[in-house]
């Protein structure tokens, strides 16, 4: 394993590579198809930079421990809005989930729907390219128009564009409050019309999932009165769809780590679809397990080994991507149109010629 | 400001050029008499003109693709237009180039309410498409203040703000989906109604590509439910530093307003004198809005009013009813104007740390007196993003210049404090040669790289958001 511990030191590395290699933050995540070559870690490019709380940004070192960056903005009463997933449970992994990573696989949680995804909330980074150059982008305020976008382009990029070695975020004020609308016994067809009926409303639902068979959950955040108030006016305004309930129970954590599907046996599928098209899409899926998040718009389901869900999607816009299987061979991304893969593989070949930077890991 | 000298080949093909156009558009969409093509010779950054080769109005995104694949073949550099109301001469055409206006590519496409988006064709205006949703209670957020004129497809080239981003982010957050031409003619889809990308974020970086990357002709936008109600305050302070203090303090304290508009003195005073608003007259003054239901709303005024008072603001004025909170905001929606009723303005864009928002005003206003122009300043405080109004005289030689160049001073100092060149309206051709002082070379390079593969041969708006040094070898092959 060749372990960096500074951007100067990584460009070296790059420049000077003669084999293909493996980049990984905390190693947590690891599902990908097995990719050849050295090992890379960034985990020793660590600490934040620079934290302003007055102006919502945060910078940190790519290796930078998730914990150590959430737990600085909890100490000022503010997070990350995306609300990154932990894959350990999920995957069985073991090891220190990265900011960085979190960044390469535009990691998101359940308030993605409300707060937007890692990459809305991303604003600078930088990183070392496959040539070896060290490239900035963006920078350390929220609105920034200056140039091409590539800090979007780096989020989701899994390290095969380049290696980050920094990473700046907007991030939110910590909400002091947290209620969940609860409603019990609904179809899936029906739970997701319930969601979207509370999605429209004025009322600022930040999580809205269904756990079929169990219930159908609506978080609600905020100050304490104006959270109490919004749950009644939810309560008032889904009457019609069966038993509601209010509780404080915090269940998001288990939503947001799928962690229903860790014990349990089989392939997982994370699927980003319209809402109203999931029901239908999971009916065609014969799924040995579901969980509807996003409002209906993201499906985790869990299937039998082997069975690749996307010849159930066509037809249906959206993309599935494949979390965890015992049969590598899997494609994990969704195949793209032949005129968009041109377009990403032409990015890949720019940014990395020798194809040297988790070279399969997209395509 | 520099443009390339035109291609004397493609000027003296300009017949053949344009009989070619004609083929696969009406005649009515072909704009090529000298006369007509005057009134694509500039967008809303004035001081900068040149009529285009010719102008087309292709109606669908099949007309779109019939131009770029002509355009490709023969060589010849097309400008992407929407309503032309860029402040940074991203519309501007060059004498050798074809603009590409969609203003007629304006129909809704599709909406849907359950799932909360709205598909539309890039030329419609960007509070049309709030029109469309508004009377099932939803709104399409970003809200540039040329909303009422502005198109999509310049506010998705622009990745385009506005007042009420703090909350409800810029366009690229807001962008689900697009269809998009390639220079080479051919269509893409990218993205849907579902949320985010199964492969590389392509829609992020086409997002803010100033018309460089591709001709978008629809797109899938977020609409959001209007919230139950709204209200700002009003408050004065007697120094930039204090009313810098307090928009910090109010940010720290946990709540989210959706809007933090910041004026100064010389803005104030400007503005008092046209639009008569009755703000007082003090050296700062915010106006803060909240959203909510009533109860949530005075809540959140409660606690913003509590950490005004402990900055002694000279003036406190909440609005008790939608008559009081229209006054609140008319000096501040008429500001530009205001400015322009005493001069011809330049208006800058660039962001910067809030921390450091009283050390930039101080050094703007030394500036201020040492270029000699005056400038008032009307910003968005929660993100950083000023709007320096600098006034000159348009009809006074060498007086353009000298705004321009105090401009980049401005710009330069935005950068220096760790901020950007622009947080909202684009390089275009204004902030193109100011690019070195935020980007190393081989930053730049890397952007260069992205156009190589959507625009091989450099033809999609060429000379626009990077210094011309660096992309002449480019745009010559
Ligand atoms: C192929 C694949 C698909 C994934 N899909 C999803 C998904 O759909 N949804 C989801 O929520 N999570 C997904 N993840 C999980 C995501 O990677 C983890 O959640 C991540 O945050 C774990 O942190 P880590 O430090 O352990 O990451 P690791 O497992 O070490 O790395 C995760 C990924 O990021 C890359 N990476 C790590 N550090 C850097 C860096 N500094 N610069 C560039 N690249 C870097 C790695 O090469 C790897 O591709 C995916 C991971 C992989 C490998
Ligand atoms: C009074 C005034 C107030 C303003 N206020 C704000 C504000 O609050 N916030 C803000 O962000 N901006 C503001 N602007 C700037 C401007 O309105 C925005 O940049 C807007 O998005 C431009 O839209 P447009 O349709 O007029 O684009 P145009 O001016 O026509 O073009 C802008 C850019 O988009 C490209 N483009 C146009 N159509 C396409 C297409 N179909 N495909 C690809 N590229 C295309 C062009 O090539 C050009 O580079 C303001 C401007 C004025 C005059």
């Amino acid at each position: 394993m060749i372990t960096v511990s500074s951007e100067t030191e990584l460009a070296k590395v790059i420049a000077g590579a003669e084999a293909p290699l493996r980049v990984i933050g905390g190693g947590t995540r690891g599902f990908a198809k097995a990719v050849t070559g050295d090992v890379l870690s960034t985990a020793g490019m660590s600490g934040i930079e620079l934290y302003e709380p007055g102006a919502l940004t945060i910078v940190a070192k790519a290796g930078t421990p998730v914990a150590e960056v959430e737990a600085a903005l909890a100490a000022e009463g503010q997070r990350l809005p995306f609300e990154p997933m932990d894959h350990r449970a999920l995957l069985g992994t073991e090891g220190i989930p990265t900011i960085g990573s979190v960044v390469a696989a535009n990691v998101s949680g359940p308030r993605r729907m409300q707060a937007g995804a890692c990459r809305d909330s991303l604003i600078g980074v930088r990183f070392v390219d496959g040539r070896g150059d060290v490239i900035k982008n963006g920078g350390r305020v929220m609105k920034n128009v200056t140039g091409y976008d590539l800090v979007k382009l780096m989020a989701g990029s899994y390290g095969t564009l380049g290696v980050l070695t920094e990473v700046s975020f907007k991030v939110l004020p910590a909400t002091p409050a947290q209620l969940n609308v609860v409603v019990r016994g609904l179809s899936d067809a029906v739970a997701v019309q319930a969601m979207a009926r509370a999605l429209g409303s004025p009322f600022e639902v930040s999580g809205a999932a269904h756990l079929p068979g169990e219930m159908t959950m609506l978080r609600l955040e905020g100050f304490e009165n104006s959270v109490l108030y919004r749950a009644a006016q939810l309560t008032d305004l889904l009457q019609e769809f069966g038993e509601i309930s209010v509780d404080e129970a915090d269940l998001w954590a288990q939503v947001r780590d799928v962690t229903a599907f860790a014990a349990q046996d089989g392939d997982v599928w994370r699927i980003s679809v319209k809402p109203s098209d999931a029901p239908k899409l999971v009916e065609k899926l014969s799924v040995k397990s579901v969980l509807y998040d996003w409002g209906g718009g993201l499906i985790w389901a869990l299937t039998v080994p082997g069975k690749d869900v996307r010849a159930a999607m066509v037809g249906t816009g959206g993309h599935a991507t494949r979390v965890r299987a015992s049969d590598r061979d899997l494609p994990v991304f969704h195949p793209e149109p032949a005129s968009l893969a041109a377009i990403s593989a032409g990015l890949r070949a720019q940014f990395d010629p020798r194809g040297i930077l988790n070279p399969g890991v997209m395509g | 400001m520099e443009m390339p000298n035109p291609n004397a080949a493609i000027l003296s093909r300009k017949a053949e050029i344009v009989a070619r156009l004609k083929e696969v558009l009406p005649a009515d969409a072909v704009i090529s008499d000298p006369t007509e093509t005057r009134a694509y010779e500039c967008d809303a950054l004035t001081a900068y003109k040149c009529p285009p080769l010719c102008a087309v109005l292709p109606a669908s995104t099949d007309e779109v693709a019939a131009v770029l694949r002509i355009c490709h073949e023969m060589g010849v550099p097309v400008v992407p237009r929407g309503s032309g109301t860029s402040l940074a001469g991203g519309a501007l055409p060059t004498a050798d180039s074809v603009i590409l206006g969609v203003a007629k590519l304006n129909e809704v496409l599709e909406t849907d309410f359950d799932n909360r988006f709205i598909r539309v064709q890039s030329g419609r205006t960007n509070l049309s498409v709030t029109g469309a949703v508004e009377e099932e209670g939803f709104f399409y957020a970003p809200d540039p203040s040329s909303q009422l004129a502005c198109a999509i497809a310049g506010n998705i080239a622009m990745n385009s703000g506005g007042a009420h981003c703090l909350k409800y982010g810029v366009t690229t957050n807001n962008l689900l989906g697009v269809t998009m031409v390639t220079m080479e003619g051919e269509v893409v889809q990218i993205g849907g109604a579902h949320m985010d990308a199964g492969g590389l974020d392509l829609l992020g970086v086409i997002c803010g590509s100033e018309g460089q990357l591709g001709v978008v002709t629809e797109a899938t936008l977020r609409i959001l439910p209007k919230p139950e109600g709204a209200r700002p305050v009003l408050i004065g302070f007697d120094s930039n530093e204090v009313a810098g203090a307090c928009v910090s303090d109010i940010i720290r304290a946990g709540v989210l307003p959706v809007a933090i508009e910041f004026m100064d003195r010389p803005c104030i005073r400007a503005t008092e004198a046209f639009a008569g608003a009755g703000y007082p007259d003090c050296e700062a003054l915010l106006i803060v809005e909240v959203e909510g239901s009533d109860a949530e709303i005075d809540a959140q005024l409660a606690l913003i009013l509590d950490i005004a008072r402990t900055h002694n603001p000279v003036e406190l004025r909440e609005a008790q009813s939608a008559d009081e909170a229209a006054r609140i905001w008319l000096g501040r929606k008429s500001a530009f104007g205001a400015m322009g009723q005493i001069n011809d303005y330049m208006c800058l864009d660039g962001t910067i740390p809030v921390s450091a928002l009283p050390l930039v005003l101080r050094r703007i206003g030394e500036m201020s007196a040492e270029f000699g122009l005056e400038v008032g300043n009307v910003f968005h405080a929660g993100d950083g993003n000023m709007h320096p109004l600098i006034l000159f005289d348009a009809n006074k030689p060498g007086d353009l210049e000298k705004c321009e160049a105090f401009g980049a001073e401005i710009l330069k100092l935005c950068v220096e404090v760790g901020g950007c060149l622009t947080g909202e309206h684009g390089v275009g051709i204004e902030k193109r040669d100011l690019m070195t002082t935020q980007y190393t070379d081989t930053d730049m390079e890397a952007q260069l790289r992205v156009k190589d593969v959507f625009d091989p041969n450099w033809l999609l708006n060429p000379a626009k958001v990077f210094p011309l040094a660096h992309t002449e070898s480019r745009r010559a092959g």
